[in-house]
Formats: C-alpha cells, sequence, structure tokens
C-alpha cells in the first residue's frame, strides 16, 4: 500500500524541492489505479491535477514558495463543486454536471497549494451510512471487501485508508465523516457548525451540514482544518476561527475532565467496541485526565429529531433539482409539470424519495406543529444539556458507533440503517465539533473512538485527539 | 348593472398588499446587479440566483437598512428580531424551487398611513411588511410551445406591505396605494417606478351586508394607482352581482386585463399550494440593537408629512400641496427656500413650479435636471416683492433661469423687462394714454374708478409691460387731479 508523509512534510519537502508535485500526483493517481477494485473514486481530475502539478513545480523551480500544502494531492468528496471532472453527489439526477464554480472549501486549499486529484463515492446526495446508497456502485471497505465502509463519505475514508491520497474531504450531516473513518480506521473531524464554509458544496441539510477532512492522523486533520476554516462571505452561517489556528499539538491532560457518556456505553455496543473504548478510557485516566460519567437524557431522541429535521431540510434543498436548467431533464416529458415529475422520478434514487417525501409530510400544513417545531423544541433542549454537560466535563468521550464495518446488504431496511447514526447525530444537532480516531480493533476491523468538545473548542478538540492518539499508539 | 340603493347595502372591505422593490445595488441574497430595466435577459444572474447546487444566499445588509427606512416612513419601528423563511413551489422563474420570504417574524409589525379621500382624513392600518426575495420573470410567446424565463429579477428584494383591511372604497384603495407609493419614494428606499413595476398591487375586496366580512378575492400585479381603483371598483359590483343573484363569492386569486378593463379568475383556493413553510437554515436572523435603529431614524430624509407641515405654514391648499409633493425636487426646493427666505418667498416659488398633477399617475420628476439655484430664484422672487418685475415679467425670466441658470437680473435685463419706476418718464407715458383716451379719463374724473384699469393697462401697453403699474395708476390719479 502506498505510503505518505505527514501533510506538512510533504508540503515542505516540495517547496524545498525534494520532492515534486507531480511526483506526488503521479502517486496519488497510481494508488487510485491500484486500488480501483475498491469502488472508493467515482472520477479523477487526472488533466487539472497534473496541470496544476506542473505548474507549481515550475513556480518552485523559480524559486517561490507553493504554499503550506505545495504539491499535496486530495480527493474530494464527489458534493464538493470541482474544476476537472463532474460533480455528481453520486446522484443520476447530477450526471454530467460540470461546475461553473469551486467551492470555497477547495479554493481555499488550492491557493495553499493542494491538488484535487479525484471525487470520492458517496451514498446519493449524502443520504446514508454504509455509501451502498450511490446510484453508481458500492464501495469496499479497505479492510474486508466484503463489508461496507461506512458512509455517506465512504469513499472519502476508502480513498485515505488505501492511501489514495493523504487526505479527502468529506460532508458530515449526521455522522457522514465520522462513521466511514470509524468503519474504516481513519481519522474523521467533524468541526464546529460554520466553522467551513458550505458554499460550493452540494446541499444535503443545511443546519447540520459541515465540511471535514478524513486523514490518517490528527496532525494532518488539524493542518487541513486550518487552511479551510473560517469566515466566508458566501455563506453567512461561517464563523471566525481561532486565533491561534488549528494544529495537532497535544493538549496536556492531566486536570482535564472528560465525561464518559452514559447512554452511549449501553449493552448494545458490541463487546469488542466497548474493549476498545474501555482502553482508550483507561489511557486517557494514566494521561492525568479524570474521567467522569454524563448523562444527557435527551440523547435517545437525537435520532428521532434528526430524521424529522433532515428529511425536512433535504426536501427543500432538492428543490432545485428539477430537470430545468441543469443535470437529468426527461427528455419525453409532455409538459412542465410531466418534465418535473418524470425528471425527479428518474433522476432521484429511493433514498432521496423517501427522504423528500418524509420531509414534505412534517413540513405540511398541519404536521407542522406536530414534527417539525417538536423537533426542533427537543432540538434546543439536547443544545441545554450538551451546555451542562460541558460544565461538568471539559471533552466528551464515547464510540462513534455501536459497531465495526457490517457487510455490504446486511443492512437492508432504512430504519435500521438509520440507527448507525445513533451516537454521531447529537453533534451536528448541537453543532459542537467531534472526532472520530482509530482505536484499536475489534475482530480484525477498526473501532472508531468519537471525541466531542464545546462549540468552537475545535483547537483544544485536536489537541485532545492527539494526546489520545499518542495514549492509544 | 346594479343600483346605487342596492350597492349602498354593502359594506365594501379592501386590504392591500404592495410590493416594493427596494433600490439596493445588488440582489437581496446574491452579488448580482439589482438594476434589470434595461439589461438583456438573463445577464444579471449569478450561480444562486441560478439555483446552482451549492450555492449559498448571503443576505444583503443595505435591504436591511432600506426596510427600517419604510418602518419609519409606515410611522413604526423595525422590529429588533425577524428571520427568513423558505416558501416552496415548482415554477420555471424560482429557481430553487422555494422564494426566500420572512413568514412569521417580519422586519416591520405595525404602522400606519394616513389618507385624505373627499376631504375627510383617515388613518389605514398596516399589519406587517416583510422582505422577500423576487422570482424571475416567465413569458410564454402566443402559438409557440415553450415559454421562456428571464432570471435578472429572480432575487430582487422586495418590502411586501400589508394593510389593515381598513378601506371602504375604490377612491381610498386608490388614495392608499398612491399615499404607499409617496411615503416610499420620500424614505429612497425604492426607485418607486410604477412603469417599471418598482411597486405591485395585489387589492383584497370583500362585500357584505352585515357585519361579517365577506368572501373575498385577490386581485394581484396591480401597477397603477388607477387600475388599483379599477379594479376595486369592478370586483365590489361584480361579486354584489353575484351575491344579488343569490349567488356565492368564491375565494380566489384574479388578474387584471388592463385593456378590457376587468379581473379575472387565475386560480382558487382549493387549487393553493401548502408552501411547506420553514425557517431559512442558511441565513442568520436579523437582530438589530438599539444603536442601529437609532442610527436608521437619525438619517431618515424629510417624509411627506414633514413636507405637508411647511405647504400649509407657507399657505398652500391641500391640492397644491400635493400637487408640489408629487415632484420630490421641487417640494424639497420649495421647503429649503422656506427655510432661507421665508414663507412669501416659498409660496411665490411654488406656484412658479407648480406642475398640475394627474393624480391617476405617478409623478414624473422632470424638473430634475432644470438648472437655477435656490438663492436665483429667491432673487427673482424679491425682484417681484420690490416692483422691479411685473408677475407676467417674472415667469418669462423664469422660464429662462430654469434653462439656462444664469443671473435672473440679467436675464430680465437682457429681455428689458425690467419695470419702469422713473416718474418722469411714466409720466410722460401717462399724458399721451390721457390724451388718447379722453372719454376714460373723463369717467375716471367722474368717480367711475373701473376705468382706471383700463388706463393702467393702456400705460402698460404703451411701455411694453415695463410700467410699474401701482406708479402708473398713482400718476394717472395726479394727472387727472384726483
Amino acid at each position: 500500500m502506498t505510503q505518505w508523509l505527514p501533510i506538512a512534510e510533504i508540503a515542505a519537502k516540495v517547496n524545498a524541492g525534494e520532492l515534486t508535485a507531480t511526483a506526488m500526483v503521479e502517486q496519488a493517481l497510481g494508488a487510485i489505479a491500484d486500488g480501483a477494485d475498491y469502488q472508493a473514486i467515482i472520477a479523477t481530475t487526472e488533466t487539472r491535477a497534473r496541470e496544476r502539478a506542473a505548474i507549481i513545480d515550475e513556480q518552485i523551480k523559480r524559486g517561490e514558495l507553493a504554499g503550506r500544502l505545495a504539491g499535496v494531492p486530495f480527493i474530494a468528496k464527489d458534493n464538493f463543486l470541482v474544476f476537472g471532472a463532474e460533480t455528481t453527489a453520486a446522484s443520476n439526477i447530477l450526471r454530467g454536471f460540470v461546475a461553473p464554480y469551486q467551492s470555497t472549501a477547495i479554493e481555499r486549499l488550492e491557493a495553499e497549494g493542494a491538488i484535487c486529484v479525484a471525487k470520492a463515492n458517496l451514498d446519493a446526495f449524502a443520504h446514508g451510512s454504509s455509501t451502498e446508497n450511490s446510484d453508481f456502485f458500492p464501495t469496499k471497505n479497505p479492510h474486508d471487501k466484503a463489508r461496507v465502509p461506512g458512509g455517506s463519505s465512504g469513499g472519502s475514508a476508502a480513498a485515505v485508508v488505501l492511501g489514495m491520497a493523504p487526505f479527502a474531504l468529506g460532508t458530515d450531516t449526521g455522522g457522514s465523516i465520522r462513521l466511514p473513518a470509524s468503519f474504516c480506521g481513519a481519522v474523521g473531524y467533524k468541526p464546529t457548525y460554520g466553522l467551513v464554509s458550505r458554499s460550493g458544496v452540494v446541499a444535503m441539510a443545511s443546519s447540520t451540514d459541515v465540511i471535514g477532512p478524513l486523514t490518517r492522523t490528527v496532525d494532518d486533520a488539524a493542518l487541513v482544518l486550518d487552511v479551510m476554516s473560517g469566515q466566508d462571505k458566501l455563506d453567512g452561517t461561517t464563523i471566525v476561527k481561532d486565533d491561534a489556528g488549528y494544529d495537532g499539538r497535544a493538549l496536556d491532560l492531566s486536570g482535564k475532565k472528560i465525561g464518559v457518556i452514559k447512554e452511549y456505553m449501553s449493552d448494545d455496543l458490541q463487546p469488542g467496541v466497548r474493549q476498545a473504548i474501555e482502553r482508550a478510557i483507561d489511557g486517557a485516566r494514566q494521561a492525568g485526565a479524570e474521567i467522569v460519567e454524563v448523562s444527557l437524557p435527551s440523547l435517545p431522541l437525537g435520532l428521532a429529531i434528526y430524521y424529522v429535521l433532515c428529511p425536512a431540510e433535504v426536501s427543500s434543498n432538492l428543490s432545485r433539482y428539477d430537470g430545468q436548467r441543469y443535470g437529468y431533464s426527461a427528455p419525453d416529458a409532455a409538459d412542465l409539470e410531466e418534465s418535473y415529475t418524470k425528471s425527479r422520478e428518474v433522476g432521484f434514487g429511493a433514498e432521496a424519495k423517501r427522504r423528500i417525501m418524509i420531509g414534505t409530510y412534517v413540513l405540511s400544513s398541519g404536521y407542522y406543529d406536530a414534527y417539525y417545531r417538536k423537533a426542533q423544541i427537543v432540538r434546543t433542549k439536547l443544545i441545554k444539556e450538551f451546555e451542562a454537560a460541558f460544565k461538568e466535563a471539559d471533552f466528551l468521550l464515547g464510540p462513534t458507533v455501536a459497531n465495526t464495518a457490517f457487510k455490504l446488504g446486511e443492512v437492508s431496511d432504512p430504519l435500521q440503517m438509520y440507527l448507525t447514526d445513533i451516537m454521531t447525530v447529537a453533534a451536528n444537532l448541537v453543532g459542537c465539533p467531534a472526532i472520530s480516531i482509530p482505536a484499536g480493533t475489534s475482530d480484525e476491523l477498526p473501532v472508531g473512538l468519537q471525541l466531542m468538545a464545546p462549540s468552537r473548542a475545535d483547537r483544544d478538540l485536536l489537541g485532545c485527539a492527539r494526546r489520545f492518539e499518542e495514549v492509544l499508539a | 348593472m346594479i343600483d346605487a340603493k342596492t350597492r349602498d347595502a354593502y359594506t365594501v372591505t379592501v386590504g392591500i398588499e404592495c410590493h416594493v422593490q427596494l433600490k439596493t445595488k445588488t440582489k437581496l441574497f446574491s452579488g448580482a446587479d439589482n438594476d434589470a430595466r434595461e439589461a438583456a435577459p438573463n445577464t444579471l444572474v449569478n450561480h444562486i440566483d441560478f439555483g446552482l447546487p451549492g450555492a449559498l444566499p448571503v443576505l444583503n445588509e443595505e435591504a436591511v437598512r432600506l426596510a427600517s427606512k419604510a418602518a419609519f416612513a409606515l410611522e413604526t419601528r423595525p422590529q429588533k428580531f425577524s428571520k427568513f423563511d423558505r416558501k416552496h413551489y415548482f415554477y420555471p422563474d424560482l429557481p430553487m424551487g422555494y422564494q426566500i420570504t420572512q413568514f412569521d417574524e417580519p422586519i416591520i409589525v405595525g404602522g400606519q398611513v394616513e389618507i385624505i379621500v373627499d376631504g375627510q382624513a383617515k388613518t389605514i392600518g398596516i399589519t406587517r411588511a416583510h422582505l422577500e426575495a423576487d422570482a424571475g420573470k416567465s413569458s410564454h410567446p402566443d402559438g409557440k410551445d415553450y415559454s421562456l424565463v428571464d432570471l435578472n429579477r429572480a432575487g430582487t428584494p422586495l418590502l411586501e406591505i400589508v394593510s389593515e383591511p381598513d378601506m371602504h372604497s375604490a377612491a381610498e384603495a386608490k388614495a392608499y396605494a398612491r399615499e404607499l407609493y409617496i411615503r416610499m419614494k420620500y424614505a429612497d428606499v425604492s426607485y418607486a417606478n410604477l412603469y417599471y413595476g418598482n411597486m405591485r398591487f395585489d387589492v383584497n375586496v370583500s362585500v357584505s351586508k352585515t357585519s361579517e366580512l365577506g368572501t373575498r378575492s385577490e386581485t394581484k400585479n396591480l401597477n397603477s394607482f388607477r387600475s388599483v381603483e379599477k379594479a376595486v371598483e369592478y370586483e365590489v359590483n361584480r361579486q354584489i352581482e353575484l351575491l344579488e343573484k343569490g349567488e356565492t363569492i368564491v375565494q380566489e386569486t384574479r388578474g387584471w386585463h388592463d385593456a378590457k378593463q376587468k379581473t379575472f379568475s387565475q386560480r382558487s383556493k382549493e387549487e393553493a399550494h401548502d408552501y411547506r413553510y420553514m425557517p431559512d437554515p442558511d441565513i442568520p436572523p436579523i437582530v438589530l440593537d438599539e444603536a442601529y435603529i437609532a442610527a436608521v431614524a437619525d438619517d431618515m430624509p424629510m417624509l411627506p408629512n414633514d413636507y405637508r407641515d411647511i405647504f400649509r405654514k407657507i399657505g398652500l391648499d391641500a391640492k397644491v400641496a400635493e400637487d408640489i409633493l408629487a415632484v420630490p425636487e421641487t417640494a424639497k426646493r420649495v421647503a429649503r427656500i422656506f427655510d432661507m427666505a421665508g414663507a412669501e418667498h416659498a409660496r411665490r416659488v411654488a406656484f412658479w413650479l407648480l406642475q398640475p398633477q394627474d393624480e391617476e399617475v405617478e409623478a414624473t420628476d422632470d424638473s430634475a435636471d432644470s438648472k437655477g439655484s435656490d438663492e436665483q430664484l429667491v432673487a427673482l422672487s424679491d425682484m417681484v416683492a420690490s416692483n422691479k418685475l411685473s408677475s407676467t415679467a417674472a415667469k418669462e425670466v423664469l422660464t429662462e433661469l430654469l434653462k439656462t441658470g444664469d443671473d435672473p437680473a440679467k436675464i430680465a435685463e437682457s429681455k428689458n423687462l425690467l419695470q419702469v419706476s422713473d416718474e418722469g418718464e411714466i409720466a410722460k407715458i401717462v399724458e399721451e394714454v390721457l390724451g388718447a383716451n379722453a372719454k376714460a379719463a373723463e369717467d375716471v374724473r367722474n368717480g367711475e374708478m373701473k376705468a382706471i384699469g383700463f388706463l393702467v393697462g393702456q400705460v402698460m401697453k404703451a411701455s411694453k409691460g415695463k410700467a410699474n403699474p401701482a406708479l402708473a395708476q398713482q400718476l394717472i390719479k395726479k394727472q387727472l387731479g384726483l
């Protein structure tokens, strides 16, 4: 398997002329070709990637520096608008769509010399937890081809673990970065809501969508986050980044309180997952942290809230895919009404349709108060409980998901699939940062440890995760 | 046709929703140019207006400021908290599949405006006013199997002002529409050009014989005061006729056919959409603090009622005041001259600049590029006051002054219009006139003072209008020994 240096070292060597951007891009493209069986990639952006690499190499030959990510290849989930390939969100309705502008995150990465080499597979429109909902093909778990990589950023997680690039971008609406990171054995970072601009990323549920990196190390994740984060005039919900920026400097845990989430340590945990998490807890204790148990009584309602609010926003956000301006348009429609219905009927997959219908239902007059409004009320309650919990503990800890990667086709009931998100959705509903880091294995499959911190405490969370990484090594 | 007696048995109730286009440089949620007047179709469209994947609306702060000014023009203050919601429906001129509007927490709540109809003042309540993004424009060419969509207007900021159902006649509806128009214009929140659809009115009309309101119809997209009046008038008659025939009114949306001067049915309530309103998660709520609101208040220009107060002090009657008000440049000038030189000069200048307005239509602001400073107008007015210029001659000077901006005294001189106040010169003319009009002179001498006007006129004529008429009269009397 292809090995990559830490991202900062790659950039330093490229800037110093010890490595070339072209070689890095070729290494990535080679690894992508080698790992084709895993179906992690929808398309490469090789032509543009090679052009950009050549430009960067020229720049460095002239004695200029090419940025903090000079020559570092990366892979973007295919819901990022990126030049050089189609942007499909793994959906039939966007098949053939060529982005006329780029997402802010990509622009910021490119400005520091990073090079997008490919677009990764996902559950269509990021609706799913296994990447099996891709309208194109499922992605396979790097540790066992018979298993799912998790989702919806399954292609991104698998690609990083397969060494296709030093980092990949994902989106996390209910756990879509952390869950595949856990299943594949990668680091998956979900920043505070608003810390990275959503501009130019196909929206799923706008009030919980965040953008974050999937990497092999916390250090790499921190560097990528530092480059992407901060206010953007193209996204009114963005917030300022930490004055100190983000780095992978380990935080001294002595004297810090780490709250183990009682509701997440239930009997439903797969035994191997429980053992791995308990090992991490012991490690933290040895690192000087004070371990406390924290209860968030509304947590079990998190999934119910999420599956009211998220489809509501999804049904709204998917309205624009109407076959009139771009993307799939039914060629044989007799009139406008038929053009709408046929384009959407053919263009959307089963899961998108399911969410559109649920969302339309909960927003309908007569049902809004019973579902949407009530869900918002409970969401506010959950936010209050988290605020209270963060008074008792500096960080919260638990598994990312109750089990390890399941087999392709194993979970066919949509509701069962939704349950996979049960430990990740809370951070999205609350808006706080969360990270999944590898915490060993259970029956040779990766287990993810989830850590959470108060909103805007991303810097501390990364430092804490880095310390856990050391402890668990 | 229904007779007046039948008609009088019904109470008419009218409420109006008015869409005001705000004069921002860019659109409500995108950086695309907001001035679609002369632009080719689909040239003022960016990724947000086009509803591309990943495009996020970002609120234009200028629109918030203009809406806040509008609040003061409606005699209230902007809300400290308001938010945006999505209103969902599918149509090709609505690229995102939803309109961004303010559903339950608008930026303006309450307010009022006064109207005067038949000399009676009346207060019309404002329910609310909310910010929203306009849709694009669809057109359906005759005989073609396609429709055209122009997204230039998509995303234009609108302030929708909703009145209470406080109007009870077509005349009141028209007066209200006009008053809103003049207030938005003076508050400087909109170009308020009706021709370009900067203000569009939807009228809700119902009739009832009881104290309970009747079923209403809503006639949409009226773009002149006259069509507001005519549409209300038409709807009142249509509804009463139906009720008199024993039929019922259907709650529906209607359109206005301007050529036929008729409303027509567009869709009934049964076909109405469920818009599935939802708070827009892409746009943080608008939160205005006291300091912001106070700064907007400080920044308010003079509003129509401020001018009306001044015009009252000057002694202009209501009709003249409204005509002056219809041309903001003139109104501002009269107010400035009142400040600078007092009521007498202001009043004279007001009448000079007065252009009788057809109140059916909006004002034309064609005095905007006229020349001549306030000081020059006061100087001209002074020449009349001090008898250096007759009022007829003054008008001639005024025309030239507004055209060229030249010094009024020089204009008067070059046109040889200055009044002659030289006694000797006028006395000579009087002598000639009395000689040539012995009969009239005799009449005056015999106490028939009417004839003196004729003699003065003759003196004026002989002097080519330059003689000071007061002096002429004085000299006539003197020479006739009176």
